[in-house]
C-alpha cells in the first residue's frame, strides 16, 4: 500500500538553514547538509529544500548544498525558490534534486509549467500554491498570493491548481498563507477542495502545530503527503513521533 | 572490472553512482563505479545500469543519440551475459514497446508493453508517487535477505507507467496501487525495478549490494 509522505522542510540562505535545526547531536546546525543526514537517519520520506536567498547571484551556493545532500541521502529531494527559467530547473537537478518546485514563475508565466514538464517529465516539477481565504461563505473561495502573501492575483487558487496540473505539474505543494506560521493547522477547506479537484498528489503545508494536524491534512485535508518545518525543527516532534502518530490514527506510514 | 551506470543525458546519475559506492562499500566490495557515455568502456564492464527518468521516448531518443550504445550495451547484455539492472525508465526500456504519447519501440529484452497504470480506484492519483510495499512473485538473488511483503521495507516511486510483461514469469515483485503492478522484473542475466533503488534508502541499498554480488 503507498504511504503517506511526512516532508520536512529546511529553509534555506545563502547555503545555510535559516534559524538552524534544534537536533542535539547535530555538529553544525545550520549546515542544510547536515540537517539533512539527520532527517534521514530520522526516516523522513522525503526532504524539501526552500531556498529563500535574496540575489540570483549567490544561488550557486544552493548547487553546492543540494549536490553534498544528493550525494549523502539515499531519499527524493525537492528543491524550490526563485526558480524562473528551465535552466534553473537543469542545474538543480544535474546537482541532484529530484523534484523541483515553482512558484511566481507559474503564476507569472503558466506557459512555464509545460515547458518545464515537456523537458524534464511531469514526475519531477511541482507546483507550489500559495493562497489565502478571500471568502469563508460557501462556498468557500481561496485566491494566490505572491511574494510570501503579500501580492493578490485575483487568481482563484482551485482553477489555477488544475490549470497547472492540466500542464504538466506532477505535484501540487499546498500552502495556506493564513495558516502558515499560526500552529493552528493546516487550512483543511482549501486542502481538501485542491486535492480533490486534482489527479495528481497534493503536499499540505502551512500551519502545522502538533500532530493531530498531520493527521487531520490527510484524513480530512485529502493529502497524500505532509510538509511540516518548525515542528521538526526546534524538536517539539521527532519525524519518528509524527509517523507514529499517524501509523497510531489508522494511516498507512513507512515505519523502516 | 568496473559497473558501468549509463549516461545518455537522462538525469543526474552522481547521486546513483554514490548510492552504488555506498552499496559496493558496505557490502565489502570494491568495484569502481563509472559514469560513462562510452561503449567502450560499457563492453569493458563487469556490470551495467541503465538509470532513466522522464518520458519513454524521450529517453529512447536520448539512449539512441549516443552513437554505438544500444548495440554495447546488446553486446554486453544480451551476448556476452553480463548483469544488468534497468531503474525506473532505464526498466521500461528493457520492454518491447512504450505507449506514452506514441508508441515507442524498446529494447525488447523483457516481451511486453509500458502503459499508463489504472488504478481500480479513481480517487488514487497519477503519478504512483511516494513509498511503497514490494510483492515477491520469487526468489531471487536481487531480492535476498530483504524483508518484503504487506510488513516488509518500502522502495520509493515514482511514475504514471508501467510495465506488464508478457511472460508472467518475468515478474519478480508486484506492488499494489489499486491493482497489481510491475515493480520489479527479472529474467536470466537481466533485472529492472520500476521504483528507485538509489533513493529508496535501506532496501535500495540492499538491492543494489545484492546486485554488486549477483553471479546470474
Amino acid at each position: 500500500m503507498l504511504k503517506i509522505r511526512v516532508i520536512p522542510c529546511l529553509d534555506v540562505k545563502d547555503g545555510r538553514v535559516v534559524k538552524g535545526v534544534q537536533f542535539a547531536d547535530l555538529v553544525d546546525a545550520g549546515d542544510p547538509v547536515e540537517a539533512a543526514k539527520a532527517y534521514d537517519a530520522a526516516g523522513a520520506d522525503e526532504l524539501t529544500f526552500l531556498d529563500i536567498t535574496a540575489s540570483h547571484e549567490e544561488r550557486g551556493t544552493l548547487l553546492d548544498v543540494v549536490q553534498r545532500t544528493a550525494e549523502a541521502c539515499f531519499m527524493p529531494l525537492t528543491v524550490g525558490g526563485g526558480v524562473r527559467t528551465v535552466e534553473d530547473i537543469r542545474r538543480l537537478l544535474l546537482a541532484g534534486a529530484d523534484k523541483v518546485s515553482i512558484n511566481t514563475a507559474a503564476v507569472t508565466r503558466r506557459d512555464f509549467v509545460r515547458e518545464a514538464a515537456e523537458k524534464f517529465g511531469d514526475q519531477c516539477i511541482v507546483v507550489a500554491i500559495d493562497a489565502k481565504k478571500v471568502s469563508a461563505g460557501y462556498p468557500e473561495k481561496w485566491e494566490i498570493f505572491t511574494h510570501g502573501g503579500r501580492n493578490p492575483t485575483g487568481i482563484d487558487a482551485v482553477d489555477y491548481a488544475r490549470e497547472v496540473v492540466s500542464l504538466g505539474a506532477g505535484e501540487l505543494l499546498v500552502t495556506s498563507m493564513d495558516k502558515d506560521g499560526t500552529k493552528s493547522g493546516y487550512d483543511i477547506g482549501l486542502m481538501r477542495t485542491i486535492a480533490d479537484a486534482v489527479s495528481v498528489p497534493v503536499v499540505a503545508s502551512g500551519g502545522v502545530g502538533n500532530l493531530d494536524d498531520l493527521v487531520a491534512g490527510v484524513r480530512d485535508g485529502h493529502a497524500s503527503a505532509v510538509l511540516a518545518a518548525s515542528i521538526f525543527h526546534f524538536g517539539t516532534y521527532s519525524v519518528g513521533e509524527a509517523k507514529a502518530h499517524m501509523a497510531a490514527a489508522g494511516l498507512p506510514m513507512r515505519m523502516d | 572490472m568496473t559497473v558501468a551506470i549509463i549516461d545518455y543525458g537522462s538525469g543526474n546519475l552522481h547521486s546513483a553512482q554514490k548510492a552504488f559506492e555506498r552499496a559496493a562499500r558496505e557490502a565489502g566490495l570494491s568495484i569502481p563505479i563509472v559514469v560513462t557515455a562510452d561503449p567502450d568502456a560499457v563492453r569493458r564492464a563487469e556490470r551495467i545500469v541503465l538509470p532513466g527518468v522522464g518520458a519513454f521516448a524521450d529517453c529512447r531518443r536520448g539512449l539512441d543519440s549516443v552513437p554505438g550504445m544500444v548495440e554495447a550495451m546488446t553486446e554486453a547484455v544480451r551476448r556476452d551475459g553480463k548483469p544488468f539492472l534497468g531503474i525506473c525508465v532505464g526498466m521500461q526500456l528493457m520492454a518491447s514497446r512504450g505507449l506514452e504519447y506514441s508508441t515507442t519501440a524498446g529494447l525488447d529484452w523483457i516481451h511486453g508493453d509500458v502503459a499508463l497504470i489504472r488504478p481500480y480506484d479513481a480517487a488514487l492519483k497519477i503519478p504512483h508517487m511516494g513509498w511503497n510495499n514490494l510483492h515477491p512473485q520469487a526468489e531471487h538473488p536481487l531480492i535476498a535477505d530483504i524483508p518484503l511483503g504487506p510488513s516488509g521495507q518500502n522502495a520509493y516511486f515514482v511514475h504514471s507507467y508501467a510495465l506488464t510483461p508478457a511472460d508472467p514469469q518475468d515478474v519478480l515483485a508486484l506492488t499494489d496501487y489499486g491493482g497489481p503492478v510491475t515493480a520489479i522484473v527479472a529474467k536470466d542475466n537481466m533485472a529492472g525495478t520500476q521504483f528507485h533503488p538509489e533513493k529508496s534508502q535501506k532496501l535500495g541499498l540492499k538491492l543494489i549490494a545484492n546486485f554488486l554480488g549477483w553471479r546470474p
